[in-house]
């Protein structure tokens, strides 16, 4: 594209008329309502579909669902994920023993969610999870169940399973 | 010893005040160039340190304080760490000069509100101070053994002397008009009325003159560039680091500070206001209220430095020094030239 340079006046070319036009526009950018979140006090509406941390979901008899079967721990690209099995009375048959989640490796790609089986693992709307201590960003199971303890969203309908 | 006193007195408690508002009003200008930033740009600002932000530059000089002092290998020590008050002090000793109120009479004795009341070539002291102000650039740019500040401070030096030609021709219209060096005689020649006006009416081509030449000593955008952080890493204080980092900002500001109120004095009716009187307040209070005046003028002009600095971009190199030379250097004398044949003709204003 060629752009014409136009030809100024006499008084166009003493800068003022740009620059008072410039001044002005900055001027009224004072009065403008302010863009800026104030983070702590103010947040943004999550979408529905957000992915957080991943946390454990709980079955209707309360008991986690998860059946330890290590599809996410294998699919998981940091390892973040570590399950140790365990054999329970229950239909599911295994259990997990152990289950953390190193919420200082998560990449929240949600892998594990995408592969789990029986939708045990769900990516949650937290996403506050910063700490002081590194060892403290490991969760084990236990956490992870209580922080999943309001069910998160069906894909397809965007509203909350009924506990 | 005690003839002294009734001069050094009043003196003394002079320079205090007046040091204690501009170095507050140093660390307010800081404050007040983040937060109008911040407005411009649609944001807040500094708002968690204090209701409003209000202390936010205390907090700032904690930082600085805790901060390492940093002498490069390459830097030549005495002049490295002598560079910072270079630019500080000539900022702040030009308000020795500049009459910041009108005289305050207590105790049946009158006091002129100045550091150094009339002090009859106090424009070319305030000419020669803002020429050594560049001495703390030129010097730091130098002794940091960087080729960067070098290439700030050289920026600097070339500024600061294309400006000061066209400066101090406007200056001279001043002169024309008063007669006089005297800064209180200046301000006293511009009352406000219809007979003597604020020079900024019969000499506006002096005042936009005056006016871009003080934003390029200042080293102000759009004439930042000593330290167009762009091209030069950080110019002539690339290499500064804490309280010494500390000093050139302040330096910065208090330049600020000193330059509106230069153009205050000398074009804004000082502490005037147009058909205003301070007799009518008494001699306490209208002292005190002139001073008001004064430094609301200055607070206003601040506003102007830094609403100019987050509106317009940095000049060109060649564009900076085309300005100076080719624009305001003719401009200036077709301005004194205008002046002079103007009150050959008419007579001066008394």
């Amino acid at each position: 594209m060629i752009l014409k340079r136009p030809t100024l006046r006499w008084w166009e070319k003493t800068y003022f008329p740009a620059v008072a036009k410039g001044m002005l526009l900055t001027f009224r950018h004072i009065f403008r309502p302010k863009v800026t979140l104030q983070y702590p006090e103010e947040r943004w509406a999550l979408p529905p579909r957000y992915r957080g941390a991943p946390i454990l979901l709980t079955g209707l008899d309360g008991k986690e669902k998860c059946t330890s079967c290590k599809l996410c721990q294998f699919i998981c690209p940091p390892e973040a994920i570590k399950i140790v099995g365990g054999e329970t009375e229950d239909e599911k048959e295994k259990f997990p023993r152990e289950f953390t989640i190193d919420m200082g490796l998560c990449i929240f790609c949600g892998y594990c969610q995408e592969v789990c089986p029986v939708e045990a693992i769900w990516l949650k709307d937290q996403y506050e999870l910063a700490d002081y201590d590194r060892d403290a960003l490991i969760f084990p199971k236990e956490k992870l169940l209580k922080m999943g303890r309001k069910p998160p969203y069906l894909p397809g309908k965007e509203k909350p399973l009924e506990e | 010893m005690n003839a002294m006193l009734p001069i050094l007195v009043p003196a003394l408690v002079k320079i205090v005040v007046i040091l204690g508002i501009v170095l507050t009003g140093v660390a307010y200008t800081t404050l007040a160039e983040r937060k109008v930033s911040a407005w411009i740009q649609n944001r807040y600002g500094p708002n968690r340190v204090g209701p409003w932000g209000l202390l936010q530059p205390v907090a700032d000089g904690m930082k600085f304080f805790f901060k390492e002092d940093i002498t490069p290998a390459e830097a030549y020590r005495p002049l490295y760490l002598l560079a910072p008050l270079g630019t500080l002090i000539p900022a702040l000793v030009t308000f020795a000069v500049i009459p910041f109120g009108t005289s305050m009479t207590i105790a049946g004795e009158a006091h002129p509100l100045v550091i150094a009341p009339s002090m009859n070539v106090g424009l070319i002291y305030i000419l020669a101070l803002s020429s050594v102000g560049v001495y703390g650039i030129l010097l730091a740019g130098w002794s940091s053994g960087n080729k960067y500040s070098m290439m700030g401070s050289l920026r600097g030096a070339s500024q600061v002397i294309s400006y000061e030609l066209a400066m101090g021709l406007a200056l001279l219209g001043i002169v024309l008009a008063t007669g006089s060096f005297d800064l209180s005689v200046i301000v006293d020649s511009q009352k406000g009325g219809w007979t003597s006006p604020w020079f900024i009416v019969p000499q506006i081509i002096g005042f936009v003159v005056f006016t871009v030449a003080i934003f390029a000593e200042t080293n102000r955008l759009p004439f930042d560039l000593p330290e167009g952080e762009s091209e030069i890493v950080g110019g002539y204080h690339t290499e500064y680091s804490g309280l010494r980092f500390a000093m050139f900002f302040m330096g910065e500001y208090a330049n600020m500070i000193t330059a509106s109120a230069l153009i205050v004095v000398l074009y804004l009716g000082g502490w005037h206001l147009p058909f205003l009187d301070y007799g009518w307040f008494g001699p306490v209070w209208g002292g005190i209220l002139s001073m008001a005046v004064f430094f609301g003028k200055i607070a206003l002009l601040l506003f102007i430095f830094i609403w100019v600095r987050w509106t317009l971009p940095r000049f060109r190199y060649d564009q900076l020094m085309g300005l100076g030379w080719k624009r305001l250097l003719p401009l200036a004398l077709v301005n004194m030239v205008l002046l002079a044949t103007f009150y050959l003709l008419m007579g001066r204003p008394s």
